[in-house]
């Protein structure tokens, strides 16, 4: 795709501009909660908007920028590898109904009426726009899967012998993911919150709505990082001219994705009352499994770096490492996110300790552990694959390209500060989402406080790497000086794979999922449905 | 499927790690019977604050010695505001809520359980270090969550 005519990219180009846009929004209300939890007094400062500014932030970053960014990098990575897209009528309808979706749930949250936060557990109850406007930008996201889909099998068709070209392979575990995911969210949404929203049924039962949306809830967490592994072994190893250590492992790891991301939902319902003690042992097991793709993911995605600093000369133990474009902006996000991802990822097998979750469940350390992982290892790469993008699809040069090489070292910095502090102050009890850590001049309490300071001047630096990247992003939109777009070319591995076999079967890696799936989930929610239970009415403090 | 040397033995002390991770929690849970909270028993929240035992919250002695903790976590206050208890003994928390989700956490041990409305949530802990301790509510519930909490008083043992 060299040469300076340019394809048509308006679709990839919508997607990321509601993403950036939603990470813009985010971001400010971050800045504020980080200054609020440190009991900063701020003008305007009041628990209403603190926790409506909590629940903005919640959904703009993990549903809205996410969602999006990937929608738009699927569309790119699909038209990349396999030439084109099928049903591109349905994949600018989506777009438009994901967005109405996301304007919808935005004006519920921002008016006031719907500060559930980001996880909107029943018996607390938003207004129906909340529930309608998020399904809307599901179904939207729905139809990119479908987009997805076709184009594969219309691909597949005329190329029956071929392995699916690696990133492609990796977008499409991620939509497989993501239907699978929201199937969840689709019956908790669907038979539960809207119905009671509207006032069609009165009552529903706390505990189910949370083991549906966990159901949810943590195959996202792979919807969003699968993206990002695409992004580590298939661009970056070429950005940096070295070659993707094995391509037969990296299949390997996103079918186990598929397998594993889904039946684990109750690591995060552990201290639940209503199922059984087996059954969250059981979603241990399944958890620890997930930590082998990532694992895997560590060696070959490092040593494919190594094999670029070998092809320069670099014949020492650790001397490759140096020899990295550490000062390339789109590099320098991505390894940094990588070395972020190592620390996060031990996190969270502590916290899916069967026994251990205890000292930290609903701490601050929580909130330190997503945002190393989604908030850093995830949303850096995307923000560093955002500046190798600008040029390729909008055929300008970086604009601000100083900026563009401090944003995520200040990224980094910030987020190790916020992120490392909020572990420890979590492991000290303090609790996730409080508009003040002072619990009326605790004790206890009194020692936190100079921990909330120091997270804030983590935010406040996260702050200034977000209007960094903002700057670069919009500046080169706006002013950046036209150039012939540079190629876009993905890594080539050091042995290929020959033929489409095993790893290529989509649908068969599917059906065992949903096997697995039901073998977690069937019996401890057929006894949640069907013992005697007491359904709750709304509440609506706030 | 060809893999390298190297690789192959990167993956064997990753599944070896996790195999021992494993090994480790389930080991410890069995051990030494730590589980976390999962209490199967529902109760009705619209009549917990009139019938039942949730109208006595309180600390009980039972007839062996041990200690009943009898709670209510609701918007945005916990009953008992201050529980007294005796270090050693084994202290079982009964708890549930009227309104929404609520978090129970004593902060500097390892009680920890969401308290759900509709459902009872129960746990024993044994506190050996008498003081006093923090309770606090760690699920979001409203506008004044974060003035959610109440007093653990473990004394020395008679």
């Amino acid at each position: 795709m060299s040469g300076v005519e340019l394809p048509d990219r308006r679709l990839e180009v919508q997607h990321f501009a509601v993403a950036i846009a939603a990470f813009g929004l985010g971001a400010a209300m971050a800045v504020m909660q980080a200054l609020s939890r440190a009991d900063i007094p701020l003008p305007m400062r009041s628990e209403k908007l603190y926790y409506l500014s909590v629940t903005a932030h919640g959904v703009l970053m993990a549903l809205v920028f996410t969602t999006f960014f990937i929608m738009g990098l699927g569309y790119f990575v699909a038209r990349e590898t396999l030439g084109k897209l099928e049903w591109k009528g349905l994949a600018t309808g989506s777009f438009w109904l994901a967005l109405f979706g996301t304007l919808m749930t935005t004006v519920a949250i921002l008016s006031g009426t719907s500060t559930v936060l980001y996880t909107f557990y029943p018996p607390l109850q938003a207004h129906w726009s909340f529930y309608v406007g998020a399904t809307l930008l599901v179904v939207g996201s729905w139809g990119f899967c479908a987009v997805l889909i076709r184009t594969y099998v219309m691909w597949r068709k005329d190329h029956p012998e071929t392995p699916t070209p690696l990133a492609f392979h990796g977008m499409l575990v991620s939509v497989i993911v993501w239907i699978l995911a929201t199937s969840g969210l689709a019956v908790e949404v669907l038979t539960m919150l809207v119905p009671w929203s509207l006032g069609l049924i009165k009552t529903v039962d706390p505990v189910i709505a949370r083991t549906w949306f966990w159901w949810f809830g943590h195959p996202l967490t792979y919807f969003w990082l699968i993206p990002a592994y695409v992004v580590w072994y298939t661009i970056v190893p070429r950005h940096v001219e070295g070659k993707l250590f094995s391509d037969q492992l990296a299949r390997v790891v996103f079918i186990m994705f598929i397998l594993f991301s889904t039946p684990v939902g109750f690591h995060h319902q552990f201290t639940d009352p209503g199922i059984d003690a087996s059954w969250k042992l059981v979603h241990t097991i399944t958890t620890y499994m997930i930590l082998f793709p990532s694992l895997v993911t560590a060696f070959t995605v490092i040593a494919s770096l190594e094999v670029a600093g070998r092809l320069k000369g670099k014949k020492g133990l650790f001397d490759w490492i140096g020899a990295l474009p550490w000062k390339d902006p789109f590099f320098a996000s991505v390894g940094l996110a990588m070395l972020t991802f190592a620390v996060g990822g031990f996190g969270g097998a502590i916290n899916a300790a069967y026994a251990m979750n205890a000292m930290v469940h609903n701490t601050a350390w929580i909130m330190g552990h997503f945002h190393l992982t989604v908030g850093t290892a995830v949303a850096l790469t995307f923000m560093g694959l955002c500046y190798w993008l600008m040029p390729r699809v909008l055929g300008r040069e970086l604009k601000f390209p100083k900026l563009a090489i401090w944003q995520p070292y200040l990224w980094f910095v910030g987020m190790t500060i916020f992120g490392g502090i909020n572990h420890v102050v979590g492991l000290m009890g303090m609790p996730r989402r409080v508009y003040s850590g002072k619990f009326l001049d605790s004790e206890v309490a009194k020692g936190w406080e100079g921990m909330t300071l120091i997270s804030a001047y983590g935010g406040v630096i996260l702050f200034i790497s977000s209007l960094c990247f903002l700057a670069v992003i919009l500046g080169t939109w706006l002013w950046g000086k036209e150039i012939a777009p540079p190629e876009v070319a993905f890594s080539e591995p050091l042995e290929a794979t020959g033929k489409a076999g095993l790893w290529d079967r989509f649908g068969f890696w599917t059906v065992v999922a949903v096997v697995l799936i039901i073998a977690a989930y069937a019996v401890p929610l057929y006894d949640l449905y069907t013992m005697p239970r007491f359904e709750s009415l709304p509440f609506k403090p706030f | 499927m060809k893999v390298d040397l190297y690789e192959r033995i990167w993956i064997w002390a990753a599944a070896l790690m996790i195999i021992a991770f494993l090994a480790a929690v389930i080991f410890s849970a069995g051990s030494h019977a730590v589980h976390p909270p999962s209490r199967i028993e529902t109760v009705d929240p619209t009549k917990v604050l009139t019938e039942g035992e949730f109208t006595q919250a309180g600390v009980t002695t039972r007839e062996d010695g041990s200690v009943l903790v009898t709670g209510l976590a609701r918007m945005f206050v916990f009953t008992p505001g201050v529980m007294r208890v005796p270090a050693g003994v084994p202290v079982t928390f009964r708890l549930t809520s009227p309104d929404v989700i609520h978090g129970f956490q004593i902060v500097g041990t390892n009680a920890n359980a969401m308290v759900i409305p509709g459902y009872v949530s129960q746990f024993t802990v044994t506190f050996d270090r008498p003081g006093e301790y923090l309770v606090l509510c760690n699920e979001y519930c409203g506008l004044s969550h974060h003035l959610m909490q109440a007093k653990l008083i473990v004394e020395e043992a008679p």
